[in-house]
C-alpha cells in the first residue's frame, strides 16, 4: 500500500499563483522520502494539501488508501507534520503543548501524559518539558515541534526544512533519531535544502519544480543522471596557471585550489594520473558541492543560480 | 474519531484556554476588578448619591446588574478575539486544524474559554459590587442563565472577530467603536423610560439592552423590555453566531488558503 498517493494535484491561490501543475507522486509505506525543490517550487504548498491546511484546486490525495476528500478525520489522525515554520504557542511549557496535542488526537490525559513523557525523552527534551517553548534554544523548538508531531504516532511523518537553522551536532542526532524512527515502520517524507542530508537519508526523491515533478525514483538512481562531478583540489605546491589535462575541465580559483569537472565517462584514478603526469602533487580532494545540489541543479537548468529570483514566491501554508 | 475523542479534545481546549485565562490573570481577571470597584465609587457613590433612586432602587443597586454585565461581555469577547487571533497570527492554531477533531469542537472549545473568562471575571465583580451594595437575586434562574448566555454570545462574538481579524487593528476595532458604544447606550447606567420616546425606540434596537435587561429582571425584578422577547432574542443570536463560526471554519476563511 502506497503511504501516500497524489494525482493530478493542482493547486491555484487566489492571487493566481499556480503553486502546483498537476502533480502525480507515490510514496511507498515504510520509505524515507526525499521531497526537494526550490524555493516557490510548491514544496510546502502539497505538505500543506496533504496536511489539510490548503484547500487543494483539484486532483486527488490518498494516505494509506483513505481519501483526503471522503475520510479526512482518518487521513489527518495517520499524519504527523513538523511544519517549516516555527508555530508554537511560545508562552506554553513544552510538556503541555504535547501533551494537549494528544488531547487534540483524542488521547486521554493518562495516555497524552504518558506518550508525551516518552517523545519529549526520545527527542532529549524531558529535562526541559517545564520551561515555556519561548525560552527554548532554535534546535530544542524544533525538536519540539517533532516531538509535538510524533505524539499520536502518526504512521507518516512530514518534516518540511525540519533541521534549518540548526547546528550540525543536533542536526545529526536528528538524523540519527529519524532514521530509528523510519527503521521502526514509520514513512517519512522530508523537504530540505541540506542536500547532504536527502542523500544520507533517503531512499527515493521526488524533484518538484514549478509545480511538477520534473524526476522522481530512487536516489542512486536519479543519482546517475549527474553528468559530471566537480572536485576542488589542493596542490602540495602553489600552481600558477590551470594545468592543461587532456579530457578534463580545469580552472584554478587560486594558487592553492583548483577545479577540475570529472565527466560521468571519466575516472577519478585518469584525473590523478593526469595531475601525475602534469607534475602536480595533491594533498587534498572534495566535492565542490553536494552530489544531489549538481544534479539538483542540472534539472531544474539553474545552474548558477543561488535561488530563483523574479519567481513568485509561494504562499505559506497554514493560518493567514 | 469518536464522540468520546472529541469530548478528550474539547476538554483539552477548555483545560488549554482556561490555564490561558489564569496564567495572565493580571491582565484577564484583575483589570475588570479595578474597573467595577472604580465605577462603584464614582457613579454609584459620588455621583449616584445626587441621582437618588432608579426604578425603585438605589442609583448603586440599580446600575449593578449592567456594570456586571459590562465585564461578562467585553471579557468574553475578548478572551476568544486575543487567543483565537494570536493562535492564527502565530500560526499555533495549526494544532487543532491538522488534528481530527470537528469544527464544532473547535467552535465549542473556543467559546467555552471565553464563557470561561466571563464567568470568573463576573463572579469576581459581582463580589466587588456586592462590597458596595446588596443585591438580592430576584430570579436566580433567570440571573445564572442570562449570565451564561451573554458569555457565550459575546464568546462566539470574539471568535468570529478573531477569524476575520488580518492584523492587530482589526481586533480592537470592534470592541472600541461597535460592542462599547452599545454597552453604553444598552441601559447599564439608566433606565430608557428616562429618554425621549424616539431615543427610545432607536434604543430597542440594541441587542445588548435586552441582555442588560434581563440580567437586571434576574438580580433586581425589573426591566425596560420583556423577559420573553430578550430570551427569543439570545437564542437566535447564540443559533445564528454558532452556525456562523462552524460554517466559517468549514470554509477555512482566512484560516486555510
Amino acid at each position: 500500500m502506497h503511504a501516500l498517493s497524489v494525482h493530478q494535484l493542482t493547486k491555484v491561490y487566489a492571487n493566481g499563483v499556480r503553486a502546483l501543475d498537476g502533480i502525480d507522486l507515490t510514496v511507498e509505506t515504510g520509505d524515507f522520502f526525499a521531497l526537494l525543490g526550490p524555493n516557490g517550487a510548491g514544496k510546502t504548498s502539497l505538505i500543506g494539501i496533504v496536511t489539510s491546511l490548503v484547500t487543494k484546486t483539484s486532483g486527488r490525495v490518498t494516505v494509506f488508501g483513505r481519501d483526503l476528500d471522503r475520510d479526512l478525520n482518518a487521513v489527518k489522525n495517520a499524519i504527523g507534520v513538523v511544519p517549516q515554520e516555527l508555530n508554537l504557542n511560545l508562552w506554553d511549557k513544552a510538556q503541555n503543548i504535547v501533551v494537549n496535542q494528544a488531547g487534540f488526537y483524542g488521547l486521554a490525559r493518562d495516555r497524552a501524559r504518558q506518550r508525551a513523557e516518552m517523545c519529549l525523552k526520545q527527542l532529549q527534551l524531558w529535562d526541559k518539558r517545564n520551561e515555556t517553548a519561548r525560552s527554548l534554544s532554535g534546535g530544542m523548538k524544533r525538536r519540539l515541534m517533532i516531538a509535538r508531531a510524533l505524539v499520536h504516532e502518526p504512521r507518516l511523518l512530514i518534516l518540511d526544512e525540519p533541521t534549518a537553522g540548526v547546528d550540525i551536532e543536533i542536526r545529526r542526532s536528528m538524523w540519527e533519531f529519524l532514521r530509528e524512527l523510519n527503521a521502526a515502520g514509520t514513512t517519512i517524507i522530508l523537504t530540505t535544502h541540506y542536500l547532504e542530508e536527502a542523500e544520507n537519508l533517503c531512499r527515493n526523491v521526488a524533484i518538484i519544480d514549478h509545480g511538477r515533478v520534473i524526476e522522481q525514483g530512487p536516489m542512486t538512481r536519479v543519482l546517475t543522471k549527474l553528468q559530471e562531478e566537480v572536485f576542488l583540489l589542493t596542490p602540495r605546491e602553489p600552481v600558477p596557471v590551470a594545468p592543461r589535462l587532456p579530457g578534463f575541465e580545469v580552472r584554478l580559483n587560486g594558487p592553492q585550489e583548483l577545479e577540475v569537472a570529472l565527466p560521468r565517462s571519466r575516472t577519478v584514478n585518469e584525473l590523478f594520473a593526469a595531475l601525475s603526469a602534469a607534475g602536480i602533487q595533491i594533498l587534498s580532494l572534495r566535492n565542490r558541492s553536494n552530489r544531489l545540489e549538481e544534479l539538483f541543479l542540472t534539472l531544474t537548468e539553474r545552474k548558477g543560480e543561488a535561488s530563483s529570483p523574479g519567481r513568485q514566491p509561494e504562499p505559506k501554508a497554514g493560518s493567514r | 474519531m469518536s464522540t468520546r475523542q472529541q469530548a478528550i479534545a474539547l476538554a483539552t481546549l477548555c483545560r488549554k484556554e482556561y490555564y490561558r485565562v489564569v496564567r495572565i490573570w493580571g491582565q484577564t481577571i484583575l483589570p475588570p476588578v479595578i474597573n467595577m470597584a472604580l465605577y462603584f465609587v464614582i457613579f454609584g457613590n459620588l455621583i449616584g448619591r445626587r441621582i437618588g433612586q432608579m426604578d425603585g432602587f438605589d442609583y448603586k443597586q440599580y446600575i449593578a446588574p449592567g456594570l456586571i454585565m459590562m465585564a461578562v461581555i467585553t471579557n468574553a469577547y475578548g478572551n476568544v478575539v486575543s487567543s483565537f487571533f494570536s493562535a492564527k497570527i502565530n500560526r499555533h492554531l495549526e494544532e487543532l486544524l491538522v488534528a481530527p477533531m470537528s469544527n464544532v469542537t473547535i467552535v465549542l472549545g473556543h467559546m467555552a474559554g471565553g464563557m470561561i473568562r466571563g464567568v470568573l471575571v463576573g463572579l469576581a465583580v459581582t463580589a466587588v459590587a456586592l462590597f458596595f451594595t446588596p443585591l438580592p437575586f430576584t430570579h436566580p434562574l433567570i440571573t445564572i442563565s442570562v449570565f451564561l448566555m451573554c458569555a457565550a454570545i459575546f464568546s462566539l462574538g470574539g471568535m468570529i472577530n478573531g477569524i476575520m481579524a488580518k492584523n492587530f487593528d482589526d481586533v480592537s476595532i470592534i470592541p472600541s467603536f461597535v460592542l462599547q458604544p452599545l454597552i453604553y447606550l444598552g441601559g447599564v447606567f439608566y433606565s430608557i423610560a428616562l429618554l425621549p420616546d424616539v431615543a427610545q425606540q432607536v434604543s430597542r434596537l440594541n441587542p445588548i439592552l435586552y441582555l442588560v435587561n434581563a440580567f437586571r429582571f434576574g438580580m433586581l425584578g425589573v426591566a425596560d423590555v420583556p423577559i420573553g422577547i430578550a430570551y427569543l432574542m439570545m437564542t437566535v443570536c447564540l443559533a445564528l453566531l454558532f452556525s456562523t463560526c462552524v460554517l466559517m471554519l468549514n470554509r477555512g476563511y482566512r484560516i486555510r488558503e
